[in-house]
């Protein structure tokens, strides 16, 4: 069919090495995930109801939530009906087919960053404890100033033993300024004065970094509203970006995750990190779906330049990259 | 968004079913699939619910469930007990080497909450077992993590052995153990950094301080929302290393944390500990049986149980429990069980643990407003004694002083007259009740 050669048309061209480090930060996902839609094809000759049950059981192992796996599987259904498909093979492009359809979305919600032509632009990181915020914040740091932009970082983590001596130490590494105060300090006076810096020094970017936390605590859900309120007061229209970090390795509760921060914080966007080990992080797919919340960025990696901007069409490339060869025999 | 729990599912095919007096196999083919979806939601590896399933299905043909009256509750009977069995039981001891120093390994991928967990599991082994711990910082990767161990350390003053980033985690050990033999200290925790189970560089580091410091535990430090890949994971470090436990953290969250159940039913390896909050001290054993009511979306009632148990004063409630027989309830007791009640903790977080609270519409959403509780102890504090005795005599000028007296309105001293009102009359009907039941006379329709 079309669609992987259109795909892998691409990307071939395309020979630069974003392409190869998602194919590499991807492997084991692929291996498992694609391989197993491969063994399944094979087993089956025709698509039937047993059929549709195993790929129902693949894509709940790659985390995406039941709900979004039952109307995929409606879906193809649908689609294998009216183009009158029987043969296992043609259905697995419908199927990535569909996968795209719903990592793109058609919510118009945009994966591109909203930076701001003057001023400071303002991205505030949120996300539950564990996920690589700050991680994610340092190789974010390295990215917008190898693009030649000025940037601060805010350690508004005044909670966890050592968070605030991390980001310094991403700070040096990157060469970028940290504006903190003590451990155990107001998050929200933190930013309050990383803002004014960021004004007086002219800066391009402001990161902020806040403290993990259970989307359940009612309390600190509650001082984030307060961290993000300082911002809006401060400047008008800012935080322009909230990033929501998911670990790929969570499961179902990342859904809830994703909605509690957006009713506090409403989220912009998704970084999904430790993409680079054996998870699938399917249940973006389900946020996407169900929250309208698109993925912006992804994590592949330790290094500084593991962080890859969220490109829907590579993500499937690298979870089909085997089928593609495939199709080619 | 509150994922549905096993009661909840059954409850639909359960009324499917009900009318036909008895199920016959394919009620029970359609009461297995609810297991499995609710299972699934939960996050238990999708091999781990087969073989599950597989297993419950056999057990509820068999006859339990077909030849009971109450089929549904039967199947959640059968569930929860198979669950609990393959949890296995309570197992939160830790080794206690003959030839001490004992040394314990924490592995685990990163930000699972190794560091964290290994201060609290220090803590636990001076408090409990009054143990003389050393904290090892092996972890040379991440930025700060020496400097988070070291603010542990300092937090609970206990000793962390560092020698920076700059010498190999292997070194690092070697010399802790020996250091800790000439200060005595009888446990040696190594927190090593986060890595990823195919990370082949990593785990081989790994390896070499185990042959090393022949750990007498190696904890696997697991977070509670991990998904599918859970099973990959504990899988790819028990081959490698030989588990002696696992550690669960971030129970305290909202997750269902079916990973305990995939993790313990592919690694054999007994889950020891829970991690419940962000405090030192916030580690307990692991229960079976409630995780698995847990996992089930059945509410931890236990945990509520015994959250009161440690805040509530014997006595007092005795005292109560007299009072209320004898319909002599007054606002000092309610204002007394207001402050007990709130001693457990958050309202949210109890009102979570109650089994069929996650049925209640919006309830995930619903932050109880601890203000207005403030605003009834403010209202009661405002009564004299006589008052808070005989509510009865309160009348309209007493009204209008108490509002002023409590900063709050008349309304509001109305509407909690009126419910210490219907609460006394509920109180008494309740003992009354009680009270025929002893003699045998009354029966309930629900009975």
């Amino acid at each position: 069919m079309s669609f992987f050669k259109k795909l892998k048309e691409k990307f071939t061209d395309q020979s630069d090495s974003v392409s190869e480090k998602f194919k590499q930060g991807l492997t084991k996902t692929r291996d498992s995930f694609a391989g197993r839609v491969n063994d399944l094809v094979a087993r089956y000759r025709k698509v039937d109801e047993d059929f549709f049950e195993e790929l129902e059981e693949i894509l709940i192992q790659a985390d995406v939530g039941f709900g979004t796996v039952i109307e995929l599987i409606d879906e193809l259904k649908t689609e294998v009906k009216r183009r009158n498909i029987s043969d296992t093979k043609e259905v697995q492009s419908v199927i990535s087919e569909k996968l795209v359809e719903i990592y793109q979305g058609d919510d118009g919600a945009d994966s591109e960053l909203n930076i701001q032509e003057d001023g400071p632009t303002v991205i505030l990181f949120v996300g539950v404890n564990g996920v690589g915020k700050t991680t994610t914040i340092g190789k974010m740091a390295h990215k917008f100033k190898s693009e030649g932009k000025s940037v601060i970082l805010a350690a508004g983590d005044t909670f966890r033993a050592g968070a605030i001596e991390q980001l310094e130490v991403w700070g040096s590494r990157v060469g970028v300024e940290v504006i903190k105060q003590a451990e155990g300090s107001d998050p929200a006076a933190v930013m309050f004065d990383a803002i004014q810096s960021a004004k007086a020094r002219k800066a391009d970017i402001l990161i902020c970094d806040t403290a993990g936390r259970l989307q359940n605590k009612v309390n600190l859900m509650k001082e984030l509203e307060k961290v993000k309120r300082v911002i809006e007061r401060e400047i008008p229209g800012a935080p322009h970006e909230v990033l929501l970090v998911l670990d790929a390795t969570t499961g179902q509760n990342a859904l809830i995750q994703a909605k509690t921060f957006k009713e506090a914080t409403n989220v912009s966007g998704i970084v999904l990190t430790k993409l680079d080990g054996t998870a699938k992080g399917g249940i973006v797919l389900a946020i996407r779906n169900e929250l309208s919340i698109p993925v912006k960025f992804v994590g592949l990696g330790e290094q500084m330049d593991d962080l890859q901007e969220f490109d829907a069409e590579k993500y499937v490339y690298g979870l089909f990259a085997n089928l593609v060869e495939v199709e080619e025999d | 968004m509150a994922f549905e729990g096993l009661a909840d599912r059954l409850q639909g095919t359960m009324q499917k079913i009900r009318g036909k007096g008895k199920v016959n196999e394919a009620d029970v083919k359609e009461m297995m699939r609810d297991v499995r979806l609710a299972l699934l939601e939960a996050d238990v590896n999708f091999k781990v619910v087969k073989d599950f399933v597989k297993r419950v299905n056999e057990r509820a043909v068999g006859q339990e469930v077909l030849k009971s009256l109450t089929p549904g509750q039967q199947v959640i009977k059968v569930v929860k007990e198979e669950l609990t069995e393959l949890m296995g039981g309570e197992q939160s001891k830790i080794a206690a080497s003959s030839r001490p120093p004992t040394v314990i390994m924490m592995v685990g991928l990163q930000g699972a909450g190794k560091t964290t967990t290994t201060g609290k599991l220090a803590n636990l082994l001076r408090k409990k077992y009054n143990r003389k711990p050393v904290l090892v910082a092996a972890d040379i990767y991440r930025p700060a993590a020496i400097k988070q161990l070291e603010t542990l350390g300092n937090q609970l003053s206990m000793p962390v052995f560092s020698l920076g980033d700059q010498v190999s985690p292997v070194e690092i050990a070697r010399q802790a153990i020996e250091k800790a033999k000439e200060e005595h200290n009888d446990y040696v925790l190594i927190d090593t950094a986060g890595r990823l189970h195919v990370d082949e560089n990593l785990m081989g580091e790994l390896k070499n301080i185990k042959e090393l410091t022949k750990p007498d535990e190696i904890f696997l430090v697991v977070d509670a929302m991990t998904g599918q890949d859970a099973v990959n994971v504990a899988q790819s470090f028990n081959e490698q290393l030989g588990l002696t436990g696992v550690v669960l953290t971030k129970l305290d969250g909202d997750t269902r944390g079916g990973a305990a159940l995939s993790i313990r039913a592919v690694t054999d390896t007994p889950i020891k500990f829970v991690g419940m909050g962000e405090k030192l001290d916030a580690i307990e054993a692991f229960h079976p049986e409630r995780m698995a009511s847990r996992i089930l979306g059945m509410g931890d009632v236990l945990t509520l149980i015994e959250k009161a148990q440690a805040n509530v004063d014997e006595e007092k409630a005795k005292e109560l429990e007299k009072k209320m027989r004898t319909a002599t309830f007054t606002f000092d007791d309610f204002l007394d069980q207001l402050g007990q009640v709130r001693n457990m903790g958050p309202l949210d977080d109890i009102i979570k643990m109650l089994p069929g609270a996650n049925k209640i519409k919006g309830i995930d959403n619903m932050s109880i407003d601890e203000k207005q509780i403030g605003h009834v102890e403010a209202i009661i504090r405002s009564m004299n004694k006589h008052e808070k005795e005989n509510p009865e005599i309160i009348n309209a000028g007493r009204r209008k002083r108490i509002a002023k007296g409590s900063g709050t309105s008349i309304q509001e001293v109305n509407r909690l007259l009126k419910q210490f009102d219907e609460m006394k009359k509920m109180m008494k009907q309740v003992t009354n009740m009680q009270k025929g039941k002893k003699k045998g006379g009354m029966k309930f329709p629900f009975m």
